[in-house]
């Protein structure tokens, strides 16, 4: 058992390591075809030693640290980045589960019966990295770009966290197995739940720093924001963690919103219990898929917010309507009982 | 035992967290180590199976009240150490008050029972769904009450904000 979490947990590591490498070429794809041009086509087929020359580059990069800044903050900044971008694939259910030697084993790491909360508490100390790296630089621009997170991101948790509860209310479990288990098929939370998934997915685009909201590393005033004064890998480590963050992100909706691995008539099939888990998978990750591109169109589509057009979105907009909405799924949950 | 270990690992952190919460010179350092006492002590909760406590506390004092804390002094840009050195009355003020602190704690926590508690992962209290049942059973009306004074709270904090007058 022990062997086996092991090995599922390196795998999932290094799937969602060799997903954000290749969302930063599918992202520069995709800008490419948004702009009409190519896009990376130089370091092996259609580009795709890109990822890995970007990687040596940043390696080989020349280390430089500001004399004036906090050294072990400064360095605590990136890595706590990408530790807790690291964190939250724990509670989210890959498939069903398998059968090997007649032993049934579970594609999640940790079926804790708090999965939700879990997934909030690790979104809520996501800017811990972002915060230290800026201040600890000791720079004015890279200070704003962490007083901007840390603002930006206080705000928006609370919309997402209302979004949330009104699936909670809904399925009556924290555990993200439950609720997966109760999409089976095409019944899936979107279709009961679209407000609340439309919150959750502009709050997403916060909470993942992206375009329109990535006023943090806004280049037009901020020079980079909180990464001004970083470079080498300390700086591919923040650039990369908003792409695992970008894959995280599209797992808990998949699995929060578009019923997770299930999928219709997908039991219809007769496929052994292997073969199903692993279509299953494919599901979910085709879903997964489909928001790292939603993420990339937004971001090549609309321009960035102004600062204060970003709080009032926040705050007059997008926190009502969770409310609204929190208060009329129950209405209809007391209505149908 | 393990949990032993772990036990008296997260112990060691939070003893010597907090005390470097005082000892740091600068206001940052400060934060930062009570945000490390926080998640040490939410790791005790996990040790006695208590999963939600573990990660409301996680969520509320890490996530929230540490966040804002830190915003602030950054804002404020509490950068510089304290230069001024406090006046003698308020250091013996201080010392005095908490000697008797410490006295209570002593006092109350004398007449406890201090045991190891013996199989902790039997113990089912602090998981959401009796802890749920408790709150909105046994404990309905404070809890509700407690919720009014939250508003109550925000209310003000809102008015005293409000920067032209009401």
């Amino acid at each position: 058992m022990l062997i086996f979490k092991t090995i599922l947990a390196s795998a999932i590591l290094l799937l969602s390591l060799v997903v954000a490498m290749y969302s930063t070429l599918i992202e520069r794809k995709i800008a490419g075809f948004f702009q009409d041009r190519l896009g990376p086509n130089r370091a092996g087929p259609w580009g795709l030693l890109q990822p890995l020359a970007d990687g040596i580059k940043l390696f080989f990069k020349e280390e430089f640290m500001p004399n004036t800044a906090d050294k072990f903050l400064y360095i605590l900044g990136p890595s706590l980045t990408m530790l807790i971008a690291c964190l939250t694939s724990a509670v989210i259910p890959w498939g069903p589960d398998i059968v090997i030697n007649g032993q049934v084993f579970s594609l999640q790491m940790a079926d804790v019966n708090i999965g939700i909360l879990y997934i909030f508490a690790i979104v809520s100390i996501g800017v811990y990295g972002i915060m230290i790296g800026g201040w600890a630089s000791n720079n004015k621009y890279a200070l704003l770009g962490a007083v901007r997170a840390s603002s930006q991101m206080i705000s928006y948790e609370l919309a997402m966290s209302l979004s949330i509860i009104t699936i909670v209310m809904m399925s009556g479990s924290l555990s993200m197995r439950d609720i997966v288990n109760q999409q089976q098929g095409f019944n899936w939370n979107i279709w009961y739940q679209p407000l609340g998934f439309i919150i959750f997915l502009i709050c997403a685009f916060a909470e993942t720093n992206r375009s329109p909201f990535d006023l943090p590393e806004c280049e037009t005033e901020l020079v980079g924001g909180y990464h001004t004064e970083y470079s080498s890998m300390k700086l591919g480590f923040y650039l990369f963690s908003e792409y695992i963050n970008m894959f995280i992100s599209g797992a808990v909706m998949a699995t929060l919103f578009l019923g997770g691995y299930h999928f219709p008539f997908i039991d219809k099939l007769g496929l052994s219990p292997n073969a199903f888990a692993f279509v299953s998978f494919l599901v979910l990750f085709a879903k997964i898929t489909f928001f790292g591109f939603i993420f990339m169109w937004v971001r090549w589509t609309l321009p960035r917010f102004r600062y204060d057009q970003l709080m009032r979105l926040g705050w007059k907009a997008l926190i009502p309507l969770a409310i609204l909405n929190v208060l009329i799924t129950g209405v209809v949950i007391l209505l149908n009982q | 035992m393990f949990s032993n270990y772990i036990f008296y690992f997260l112990s060691a952190l939070a003893l010597y967290s907090s005390v470097m919460v005082l000892l740091s010179k600068k206001p940052i350092h400060s934060v930062l180590y009570l945000t490390l006492t926080f998640f040490a002590i939410g790791g005790h909760y996990i040790l006695l199976n208590a999963q939600f406590l573990a990660i409301v506390h996680i969520i509320v004092y890490a996530g929230a009240i540490m966040v804002l804390f830190l915003f602030t002094v950054m804002l404020l840009n509490l950068n510089k150490e304290e230069r001024s050195p406090k006046p003698i009355w308020v250091k013996a003020a201080a010392i005095l008050a908490g000697i008797m602190l410490g006295l209570v704690l002593i006092g109350v926590f004398r007449g406890y029972d201090l045991r190891l508690i013996q199989h902790p992962m039997e113990s089912q209290i602090g998981l959401v769904k009796e802890l749920g049942k408790i709150l909105y059973r046994d404990y309905m009306l404070p809890f509700e009450v407690s919720s009014i004074l939250f508003l109550t709270a925000m209310v003000g904090a809102v008015l005293l904000g409000k920067k032209e007058q009401i």
